[in-house]
């Protein structure tokens, strides 16, 4: 799986991190980016589909 | 009262004097003038003789092109992505220049307009495309473009079946961007969007398209006349060919063509020089930083800029005297970023804030050391964090004012 977030969507609401911290990191204003290159582990996949269910922004992708 | 201070960010002039050459020229040929060099001229050097495109990426890959708009991305990788794609495929030529410190694509396609044509055809025949759309800024650009179409036209080098037309979009900077010059082709704002998807998987009509700077055009039309082995016979080995680069900040501003590797002290050296020397530079335009010191020596090619910790960018740089304060120049250059944000991406809109407010406070004596780890943490993080590149040259400004901090602090005297 890998997955992109929309830097021109994200709001900060920061719901990604709540989700999966291992995948996400939010900067000192709160906008989401990715910790590693978009890849996600097997066992993070749960956390990044809530993750992107749950963004109400729709700002992440899972992109394969 | 407030007081106004005259600017310290030089942008290309708005007139262009004429361009000139270092070395053989390929670009910048004695009689190239608007209204006397037209597609006669160009068919006698050679051009528009090439309509098979048969093993052209391949020729491209030898040549070791690489994009003269900004990234200095493989040519060939480029085309062969579009190429490879099923189905009909867009190309567009971007002309745009939104960098306020470059005028040399402005330059080539008011004086050479038919050779970035023959170029942009022989993209659209090797990657498949059914469409050809030039995207410009300027009325001088696109009236260009438009009577070098209309002759092409005429002497039947247009293929049938392929649509070209241009697409004049507003002149601000992310206007440039690839993904920008698509939105705004379409129909949309001319504001960058977020990748994926790239151009090469869906971009004008939704189709794969080939986004190229008209300067890499010009290259590769000139290596399909004259060959790989004719290209790489100037510049060096990892970065072969020449460029056009806009030399700003020195006795005679404007265009020159040189082969990549050509010091930056031979570049100025040939435009007048620059009054008292040097203290500082900016390279890529206003997108690779702020090198402090002599750079007279540093070779303009894409590793040994990129090694000085900048970027060689469209080929502009802009030199400074060793009395010009390169602290106000960052600050001033900070607040034009923070001006210049499309404002789509929260982090580009917080960062660029954050970057010009801190550069303003250290440029006006405030010497609290937090403010240059801010700024060294900001260049480093944010780097890549927005749709486009817009934040990275901001990034690029902090990391590089951080340095240029460090020495004129005396931090780097010895003990």
């Amino acid at each position: 799986m890998r997955v992109a977030v929309d830097a021109t969507k994200c709001a900060a609401y920061g719901t990604c991190v709540e989700h999966a911290p291992a995948v996400f990191q939010l900067d000192e204003w709160g906008y989401a980016s990715l910790i590693g290159d978009g890849t996600v582990a097997p066992e993070q996949e749960e956390a990044v589909r809530k993750a992107t269910a749950g963004c109400p922004e729709r700002a992440i992708t899972i992109t394969d | 009262m407030t007081v106004m201070t005259a600017s310290r960010l030089i942008r290309a002039p708005e007139r262009l004097a004429p361009a000139r050459a270092l070395g053989t020229p390929r670009l910048v040929l004695p009689g190239v003038q608007p209204g006397v060099w037209g597609l006669r001229a160009e068919l006698d050097q050679g051009l528009f003789a090439r309509r098979d495109v048969t093993g052209l990426i391949d020729q491209l890959a030898e040549a070791g092109l690489r994009g003269r708009g900004g990234a200095g991305f493989p040519a060939h990788v480029k085309w062969r992505s579009v190429a490879d794609a099923a189905g009909d495929k867009v190309v567009v030529a971007n002309g745009h220049e939104g960098e306020p410190a470059s005028a040399k694509d402005r330059w080539l396609l008011v004086h050479r307009p038919h050779l970035v044509l023959d170029g942009a055809l022989l993209a659209a025949q090797a990657t498949g495309a059914g469409r050809l759309v030039f995207y410009v800024s300027r009325a001088d650009t696109a009236a260009a473009v438009a009577g070098a179409i209309a002759d092409a036209r005429a002497a039947g080098l247009v293929p049938a079946g392929l649509r070209v037309d241009i697409h004049r979009a507003e002149h601000t900077y992310v206007a440039g961007e690839e993904t920008a010059a698509i939105r705004s082709i379409n129909g949309g704002p001319a504001l960058p969007l977020a990748k994926p998807p790239r151009p090469f998987e869906r971009g004008v009509d939704d189709l794969p398209t080939l986004v190229s700077n008209v300067e890499t055009l010009a290259h590769a039309a000139w290596i399909a006349a004259f060959g790989a082995a004719a290209f790489r016979s100037a510049g060096t080995a990892a970065s072969p060919g020449t460029a056009l680069f806009t030399l700003n900040g020195c006795a005679e501003p404007g265009v020159y063509e040189a082969p990549l590797g050509t010091s930056t002290g031979d570049l100025f050296g040939a435009a007048g020089g620059v009054a008292g020397g040097y203290g500082g530079l900016l390279m890529g335009g206003w997108f690779g930083g702020l090198l402090s010191g002599d750079l007279a020596e540093l070779s303009c090619c894409y590793d040994a800029v990129r090694a000085a910790g900048s970027g060689l960018g469209c080929g502009s740089l802009t030199a400074f005297g060793p009395d010009v304060d390169l602290v106000a120049v960052a600050a001033e250059l900070g607040r034009w970023f923070e001006a210049e944000s499309a404002r789509q991406c929260g982090v580009c809109l917080n960062g660029t804030k954050a970057i010009a407010r801190t550069l303003t406070q250290v440029a006006g004596g405030d010497e609290d050391p937090k403010h240059v780890e801010n700024l060294v943490r900001w260049g480093t993080t944010l780097t890549g964090r927005g749709a486009c590149a817009f934040l990275d040259g901001a990034t690029a400004l902090a990391r590089s004012a951080a340095t240029t901090l460090h020495h004129t602090r005396g931090n780097d005297r010895c003990e």
